[in-house]
Parts: C-alpha cells; sequence; structure tokens
C-alpha cells in the first residue's frame, strides 16, 4: 500500500457512448498535483461524475489515458487499482448489514489486514471524521445523513489510499450540516494531504473547497482550469463568468481576509473592531450594513492592528 | 343417525375397543391412548413428517436457490423460471400425488417430489427479489471500493437478501408441514397416517384425529417460531 499523495493525470482523456451524440467528457486534459483538492464542477450534463469515476474504471476510457503517478490505469488490475483509490458517492452506499467498524474495514480485509489492525485502524478513523468511539458497534440504520457520510469518508480513508473520489459528498445534506462537514474535511485535508478529485454542482462549495477547479461544460469539454482565485478574478470566457456568477467579485473577496491587507495607522476612535482572520466580504458586509468607512482590525487578543478601509477592501 | 347403534352397545373401534370407558364412548381426548401409542403410533408419525418436511425444504431450497442465481444473473431468464415454479404450485397436491404415482408408485420419492415442486414457488420468489432489492448506491459502494463479483455476491448482497430468503423458508416449511398430511392417501407416512386412519373407523376414532391434527399443528408452529427466532438472530440489523 502506497501512503503518499499520488500525483493524477488526465491525458486526452474521453468518454463516447456508443449510439449517444458527442462525447460525455471531451479530450480532457488536467494535472492534479499530489496532495491537492481538484474540484470538477459545471452545469449537468457536463460529464463532471463521467470524469470521475473514469479514473477508476467505473466507466471505461474509450480514449486518451489517465495516469496514478506516471501509471496509467489501463495497466493495473482494476480490482487493485480500485481498492488503491478512496471512493465517496453521495448516497454514500454503506453496507446496513454490518456495523460501522465492519464498513470501515472493508477494503482492510480485502487487503486480509489483522483483525486488531482493522480495529485500531476504526478507532483511529472515527476519531479523525469527528465521531466518538460508541459509533463502532451501531448499524448504518442508527445514524444521521451527516454520520453516515463522515463514517463513508473513514471507509474510504481506511486503506490510506493516495488518491480519493469524491463524487458530490455533501450533496445531500441540508446546509448547516454540510457547512461544517467541508469545514471538517479541509482540517482533516491538512492532516492527511491526500489527493482528492471532488465533484459538485455547487459553485461556493467549488471555491471554498478547492485547491484547482476545472469547470467542464456540457459536452464534457473543459472550460477552466484553475485556482479559485484566479477563475473568479480572470474567468476564461462568457460561460465561465456567467456559471461562476454576477457576484463573483463579492466571491472573490471571500477568499481573502483583513491579515492580507496593507493596514493604516490606527488614528480614528469608534470603528468597529473585526478579528483579522475576517474574510473581506464578511468585513465589507459589515461596512455596508453601518455605513461606515473603515474599521478597526484586531488580533485575537483584541489588541489593534491597524485600520482597513473600505478604498483597502476594494482594491 | 348414531343413536341406534349407541344403543344396541356402542361403537366398536377394532385395534382400541378394549380400553377404558373414555375410548368405548370415543370422547374427543383420552389421555391413556395417548399415553399408551404415543411410543407406536405419534411419535414416530411426528418423526416421519418432521422428516418429509426437512428433506422437501432442504432440497426445495437447493434447487429453488440455482434457479434463483440464474435468474439474477441473467434477467431474460427470470420470468419463464418464475412461470414453472408457478405453475407447478397452481397443481392441487391431490392430482400431483396422483400424476406421480405412475412414475415413482406408491412410494416416498412420490411424496418429496410433490412437496419439494411446492416449494420451489415461494422460496425461488423470495431468493430473487431478496437479491434484487439491495440498493443500487452500495452495489456500486462495494465495486468502487474493489469488491470482485464474488465478493459482491457472498459479502453483500447475499447477507442483504437474507431476511427475504428467510421469510421464504419459514412460509415453504410451514404449508409443506400442512401438505405433507394429506400425502398419506399415497403411503402411510407422517401425521397423515394417523389421521386417515381414524377417519377411516366407522364411527372416526376421535382421540387419534385429534391428537395427529394437534401435533401437525403445534409441529407447523413450532417450525415457524424457530425459523422466525433464526431470522432475528442472523440478522440484527434488519429490524432497525
Amino acid at each position: 500500500m502506497r501512503t503518499e499523495a499520488a500525483e493524477l493525470v488526465f491525458d486526452e482523456a474521453t468518454k463516447v457512448y456508443p449510439g449517444r451524440e458527442g462525447a460525455a467528457v471531451d479530450h480532457l486534459s488536467l494535472t492534479v498535483p499530489a496532495g491537492e483538492i481538484c474540484v470538477l464542477v459545471g452545469p449537468s450534463g457536463g460529464g463532471k461524475t463521467t470524469a470521475l469515476k473514469l479514473v477508476n474504471r467505473l466507466i471505461p476510457l474509450t480514449g486518451g489515458d489517465i495516469r496514478i503517478d506516471g501509471t496509467s490505469i489501463l495497466e493495473q488490475d482494476v480490482v487493485q487499482l480500485r481498492r488503491s483509490i478512496g471512493y465517496v458517492i453521495q448516497q454514500v452506499g454503506l453496507f446496513p448489514h454490518i456495523t460501522v467498524e465492519g464498513n470501515i474495514g472493508t477494503v482492510p480485509r480485502l487487503y486480509r489486514r489483522p483483525r486488531g489492525w482493522i480495529k485500531e485502524r476504526s478507532v483511529e478513523l472515527l476519531e479523525l471524521v469527528g465521531l466518538d468511539q460508541s459509533y463502532a458497534k451501531r448499524f448504518p440504520a442508527q445514524l444521521s445523513g451527516g454520520e453516515r457520510q463522515r463514517v463513508g469518508l473513514a471507509r474510504a480513508l481506511a486503506a490510506n489510499p493516495p488518491l480519493m473520489l469524491m463524487d458530490e459528498p455533501f450533496g445531500a445534506i441540508d446546509p448547516i450540516v454540510r457547512a461544517r462537514l467541508q469545514d471538517e474535511f479541509l482540517r482533516l485535508q491538512q492532516e492527511i494531504r491526500k489527493t482528492v478529485v471532488f465533484v459538485t454542482h455547487d459553485v461556493d462549495e467549488a471555491i471554498k473547497v478547492g485547491d484547482r477547479i476545472a469547470i467542464l461544460r456540457e459536452g464534457g469539454r473543459l472550460a477552466q482550469y484553475d485556482t479559485p482565485q484566479r477563475i473568479l478574478e480572470h474567468p476564461a470566457d462568457e460561460f465561465v463568468a456567467e456559471f461562476v456568477g454576477r457576484d463573483r467579485a463579492l466571491k472573490a473577496l471571500a477568499l481573502h481576509t483583513l491579515a492580507e491587507l496593507e493596514l493604516s495607522p490606527a488614528t480614528q476612535e469608534g470603528l468597529p473592531r473585526l478579528p483579522a482572520d475576517t474574510s473581506l466580504r464578511d468585513a465589507l458586509a459589515l461596512l455596508v450594513a453601518e455605513r461606515r468607512d473603515a474599521l478597526l482590525v484586531v488580533d485575537a487578543d483584541g489588541t489593534p492592528l491597524g485600520v482597513a478601509t473600505r478604498e483597502n477592501l476594494l482594491r | 343417525m348414531t343413536g341406534p347403534r349407541l344403543a344396541a352397545g356402542g361403537p366398536v373401534i377394532p385395534n382400541f375397543g378394549h380400553g377404558t370407558a373414555c375410548l368405548r364412548h370415543n370422547h374427543w381426548f383420552c389421555p391413556s391412548w395417548v399415553r399408551e401409542h404415543w411410543g407406536d403410533i405419534l411419535q414416530p408419525a411426528l418423526l416421519q413428517h418432521l422428516e418429509l418436511t426437512a428433506i422437501a425444504v432442504g432440497i426445495g431450497f437447493g434447487i429453488a436457490f440455482l434457479l434463483a442465481l440464474v435468474g439474477f444473473r441473467w434477467r431474460f431468464a427470470d420470468p419463464p423460471l418464475g412461470a414453472v415454479t408457478d405453475l407447478l404450485y397452481t397443481i392441487p397436491s391431490l392430482a400431483l400425488f396422483q400424476l406421480l404415482v405412475p412414475v415413482t408408485g406408491l412410494t416416498v420419492t412420490t411424496i418429496e417430489v410433490a412437496l419439494v415442486s411446492y416449494t420451489l414457488f415461494v422460496l425461488y420468489r423470495n431468493i430473487v427479489a431478496g437479491l434484487r432489492a439491495v440498493p443500487a448506491e452500495v452495489l456500486e459502494a462495494a465495486r468502487g471500493m474493489g469488491l470482485t463479483r464474488a465478493q459482491t455476491f457472498l459479502r453483500v448482497e447475499l447477507p442483504l437478501a437474507a431476511p427475504a430468503i428467510l421469510a421464504g423458508v419459514r412460509v415453504a416449511t410451514v404449508s409443506t408441514i400442512s401438505i405433507a398430511t394429506v400425502a398419506a392417501l399415497v403411503i402411510s407416512y407422517g401425521l397423515g397416517a394417523p389421521i386417515f386412519e381414524a377417519l377411516q373407523q366407522p364411527d372416526i376414532f376421535r382421540t387419534e384425529l385429534l391428537s395427529a391434527g394437534a401435533l401437525a399443528i403445534l409441529l407447523a408452529l413450532a417450525a415457524d417460531t424457530v425459523l422466525a427466532l433464526l431470522q432475528r438472530t442472523l440478522t440484527p440489523w434488519s429490524r432497525l
């Protein structure tokens, strides 16, 4: 079992369904550097999920190639390939007849890991995904939607795969829990540093989660592949600009915090105070709501760091 | 109708007539007779009945399982297989016993062939339905994680179909216990034998009829309970 993250390369990857006009995925070429999260996003019919399933060969390629750490997926045994890739789907697909611990141990059992190893691993993974040990002996039917998805994530991580495929993992979860799962997933990723391909139809989720975003348009063609910031600030064309939304400038502000600004010395009294890790978007919202032109940036202890003006924020 | 004959000295019950007042008056239940003939009539019949049922359900399950594998794997085979088991099920049991006698004679084999053919319908349907009912996302997860086709079947599809399969076994067992009593028309075997024997007495031997009938009912209830407990134990997750 490899444990480091792997580089993933789509090389002119193409999927054409017989009897259907046009391609589902059309000569897709992009590289996901090891340890980064690549979000595939786009309208329905853009082939996001198809592109994802090409990687673990749930859908066979009809042209081009996909390489994981330089090795073509076509050269590997399909069962071995799938076992070496973590797979998370929207409906989770936990096995209803076995416990949480049993579900987490699925792939390690295929690798004939000893029972004790699997038990320890499941303890470790439950903690990693933020579930109490008491969950180990429960059946999936006894879990909430959010808890099931956490277990699904733990199960995908069990064999420590260098690459994770996540197909709208938080798509069926209510917005509040979804935001929390996104945050926890990002914190988790700081620790485990997997290469992740993440499919969503939600632009905001893509911007929040992705190190890079690939926007696919109808017919499975790549419209733009870039960092969230570059996509928001320099959309490649009308389609991308339209897709990310008219409020893309605001979305771009959400990617930065007050800490990144050049602040001017504090001279005025009575300014609204905000911590330095507040996003520029939230800071601007506060200025608009309070009809102010400037605010005082403070650090975690409340010590003033300087003043940010409206011009500062919108620069 | 029986009045004058009773007045003339009561019914004569050939093999059992030299007993107690209870027997002479042909009461519904004479415990002394049951005690006396438990060993030579009732217990052997009960064990034969159990044996008839176990063999029929066992063989029936084996055949139905193989057929269900075919019908599950190749969808086009399901309707014809289902139709055949359905057809067997619709033949009245008496007619089927008589149809088989020229082929297999007045033997236990005749009974078993008929009983087995009756189990196929419910077993086949339940096994196929259970396997088909496995949720698509569970199968996709299994495939995506790298389970082979055989592993998916043995570790996922079969256990998830278990509640439906066991439910089929329960129905098949209970109905086989009931149909097997009719088998005594072909050969004196099982709990049907004492029942028919009692019915053939000039005035119906009530104690024998009642005790053998009650044993058949108790056997059915006991089998159902045991299988229900087995189902609960084997598939604790299915009740959540």
